[in-house]
């Protein structure tokens, strides 16, 4: 049981509660259940935490936990393209700090943040292991290696 | 089945333990006490924390290349055990630096300054410098809570406070998030406390090593009561506060002081020192009528009876009920706790009697408790925005000021509360343990059912310290049968039975804190000692026994005052200072 009412609609509530059944309501399958829900919303707000807490009867906090622990889960919406720069040791070493700022400068955002128009957002990654192309950035699923801060604005000229 | 016993040698001595001791409890067998933050063992009281994470604990076993945590690894036959060596000492002592040096500093100054586990540490191991000195993490205070306040940038996630909160309590409130330096324990959401399902219990406090979790400090409040010569101060003490108090002045646990704690009240310089007991044996006379009155008209057939009756004296409990079991609400008694009773007689009745206008009294109350603040706060107890209750301290505040005002409190005489709010039975006593409240309710509504003597007023088949216990009561002819829980997810099993229409039980007593308001979140700390909440319960028993009058209906001021003012137990005069109501707080608007 929850503190907050869930402002979700109720289809959408229907959609999350029947994502925890599809896993037998089970405590153990909670990161399953919230990529599908992720997967689902885009994102993980409040309020499907909320309801999702409420499916498998444990606290809430249990939840927050999780998808704060994880940084694949978001609680914020991300943009159309979302992107995503390593900063793992390798990366870090090659100068990934000034790509990213770069990134923040030309988008007008910070990390974690999206653009107002729902275009862009941009996030750090712990090392994905392709430390051999740093510094690594990636929008979606399509990795850039060796990238310079000259580089920024190419990459987002494929985006439009 | 009997257990193997393990032989191994620590530090040089060989020592045999039960198998599946842990080096840890092997050690202080020996008296070597091993430094721990991270693990914390209660398992009498249902509370085990520890996830082998502060790496304080840490010895060097022989044949092993890392150094072992001591609190999780099991003694294993032919073990050698070493808890001292400079590279055990070093290396503990790495560890705790680096928890300090992303630690505020200002102990001097912190709420917890002399009984921070974390400055024992700093002691214990010798630490005169830190020589990392890391950034600070900062993190905004919450205050938004009547009863508690949390400061997480003082948290050094050991996760006691989340484990005893979601393990024993079932509430969940708190949980560690992100990870590495950034980790901290907070709400869900980071909202205020106030805005989560807390209860207020300040079992979180109780656990927590630092400062990182406190109750509300209202002592200023008193103090500037106390100066101000236009008011009548009036204090009120709950029982469960004579058993431990004395704990902070280095007097042993389990001493009762009840003596010299009136002594004290009187010389801080309060009126009229009065006893919240006196309000106990007030609300057993109630509470034992609505049993019995429910009773009887479930006998008789009447469906529409709620039965079990719930207990509720406890603020914690109740809380937890309006936020969890909003649709149970017609189960609780409606009586108001002892500590309510006490405030509202005490600014209708006593007022009158001595002739001072309720705006012109400020009731006091001292209390094991940190969610006895909140509840102090509730509206429903209050007359034109006036409390009935206006101040709640804890006994740990009780003891900061009685060192404030330079009492020697070990030596002072042994004192008395003032009549006739001071006068108590042995079965208010017994409302600081739990099974206390419904063994007191047992006598009297015994004898109002019965109409005959109790010879044998001990109830034992209701102590104890199991988390749910229940017994069955001959009430010449009816068996009455009692359910009894503390910790709220022991009381959350037995009420998901009465919402699916299974509960055996005609009452039920519930109090939050393990061990009942002895093991209150406004205690004196027990660091993980059981042994201090199990002497305060004996100390309960002892002073109850000691008592001539032992049934609440049989208090001589009890029966003046309905005499001269109340009437009848659940008579209107009675309903309207000595009951209340309970709302839904699930924050659900529709269900
Ligand atoms: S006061 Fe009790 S319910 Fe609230 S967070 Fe602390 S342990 Fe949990
Ligand atoms: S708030 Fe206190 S009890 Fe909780 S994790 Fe932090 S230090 Fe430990
Ligand atoms: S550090 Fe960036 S890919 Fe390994
Ligand atoms: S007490 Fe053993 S690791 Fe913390």
């Amino acid at each position: 049981m929850t503190f907050v009412q869930a402002k979700l609609s109720p289809t959408a509530v229907r959609e999350l509660k029947s994502i925890c059944q599809s896993f037998g309501n089970d405590k153990g399958e909670l990161i399953n259940i919230l990529h599908k829900s992720q997967e689902f919303c885009g994102y993980l707000p409040p309020d499907v935490q909320e309801v999702i807490a409420e499916e498998l009867d444990i606290p809430v906090s249990t939840i927050y936990g999780v998808v704060t622990f994880y940084s694949l889960f978001v609680m914020e919406p991300r943009g159309k393209y979302h992107i995503s720069i390593c900063t793992g040791t390798a990366c870090f070493v090659k100068g990934a700090m000034d790509v990213m700022d770069e990134f923040k400068l030309l988008l007008g955002i910070d990390m974690g943040e999206t653009t107002p128009d729902g275009n862009y957002s941009i996030d750090s990654l712990r090392c994905i292991g392709a430390c051999g192309l740093a510094p690594v950035v990636m929008v979606g699923d399509k990795i850039y290696g060796r990238v310079t801060p000259d580089d920024v604005i190419g990459i987002l000229d494929n985006y439009k | 089945m009997m257990m193997e016993s393990i032989k191994l040698t620590i530090d040089d001595t060989p020592v045999e333990v039960p198998e599946g001791t842990t080096l840890l409890d092997a050690a202080k067998g020996q008296g070597i006490m091993v430094p721990a933050l991270c693990h914390m063992d209660l398992s009498g009281i249902g509370f085990h924390s520890g996830n082998a994470s502060c790496r304080l604990c840490v010895v060097e076993v022989d044949g092993r290349r890392n150094l072992a945590p001591a609190c999780t690894t099991l003694a294993s036959p032919g073990m050698v055990v070493k808890t001292r060596t400079p590279r055990v000492l070093g290396a503990r002592r790495i560890n705790l630096e680096l928890l300090l040096s992303d630690h505020p500093k200002e102990c001097l100054s912190c709420i917890k300054s002399g009984h921070c586990e974390l400055q024992d540490l700093a002691e214990t191991m010798g630490v005169r410098e830190i020589s990392y000195e890391g950034a600070v993490s900062s993190h905004a205070k919450d205050t938004s809570s009547p009863s508690i306040v949390r400061d997480p940038s003082k948290c050094v996630m050991c996760r006691r406070c989340e484990n005893i909160c979601r393990e024993v309590q079932g509430v969940g409130v708190l949980t560690a998030v992100n990870r590495g330096f950034e980790s901290v324990v907070v709400t869900a959401f980071d909202r205020d406390l106030d805005q989560t399902m807390c209860t207020y219990c300040g079992q979180c406090v109780a656990v927590c090593p630092t400062g990182a979790l406190s109750e509300k400090d209202d002592t200023e409040s008193v103090i500037r009561a106390l100066a101000d010569p236009k008011k009548s101060v009036v204090v009120q003490v709950a029982p469960a506060v004579r058993t431990a108090l004395g704990e902070s002045f280095g007097m042993a646990p389990g001493t009762l002081v009840t003596g010299k704690l009136a002594t004290s009240l009187r010389r801080l310089g309060f009126d009229y020192v009065f006893d919240t007991d006196f309000a106990a044996d007030l609300t057993i006379m109630e509470e034992a009528s609505e049993l019995l009155d429910r009773l009887t008209r479930h006998l008789q057939g009447d469906a529409s009876v709620k039965l079990p009756i719930i207990t509720s004296c406890c603020p914690a409990w109740v809380t937890h009920l309006e936020k969890r079991f909003p649709d149970l609400l017609d189960y609780p008694s409606s009586a108001r706790s002892p500590m309510q009773m006490f405030g509202s007689i005490a600014k209708s009745y006593f007022a009158e009697k001595i002739g001072v206008a309720r705006t012109d009294m400020v009731v006091v109350s001292v209390m094991p408790c940190v969610a006895k603040k909140a509840e102090c706060a509730r509206e429903e107890f209050a007359t034109d925005g006036n409390p009935d209750v206006d101040i709640t301290l804890t006994t740990r505040e009780l003891a900061s000021l009685i060192k404030r005002f330079n009492i020697d409190f070990k030596s002072l005489p042994e004192g008395d509360f003032d009549a006739p709010l001071g006068e108590s039975t042995g079965a208010a006593v017994i409302f600081g343990t739990t099974g206390g409240v419904i063994e007191a309710a047992a006598r009297t509504a015994y004898e109002f059912h019965t109409g005959t003597s109790l010879t044998q007023v001990d109830f034992h088949g209701l102590r104890g310290f199991e988390g749910i216990r229940s017994a069955t009561i001959d009430f010449a002819g009816i068996n009455v049968k009692i359910g009894i829980a503390h910790g709220l997810a022991n009381a959350r099993v037995l009420m998901e039975e009465i919402r699916k229409g299974s509960s055996e039980f005609h009452a039920i007593e519930v109090m939050a804190c393990p061990g009942g308001c002895i093991g209150g979140g406004g205690q004196p700390f027990h660091q993980g000692d059981e042994a201090i909440i199990r002497a305060r319960q004996k100390a309960i028993y002892s002073e109850d026994k000691g008592k001539t009058l032992r049934k609440s209906h049989e208090n001589p001021h009890i029966k003046r005052l309905y005499e001269e003012f109340l009437g009848a137990p659940l008579g209107e005069k009675a309903h309207g200072l000595l009951h209340t109501h309970y709302v839904d707080r699930s924050g659900k608007k529709t269900k």
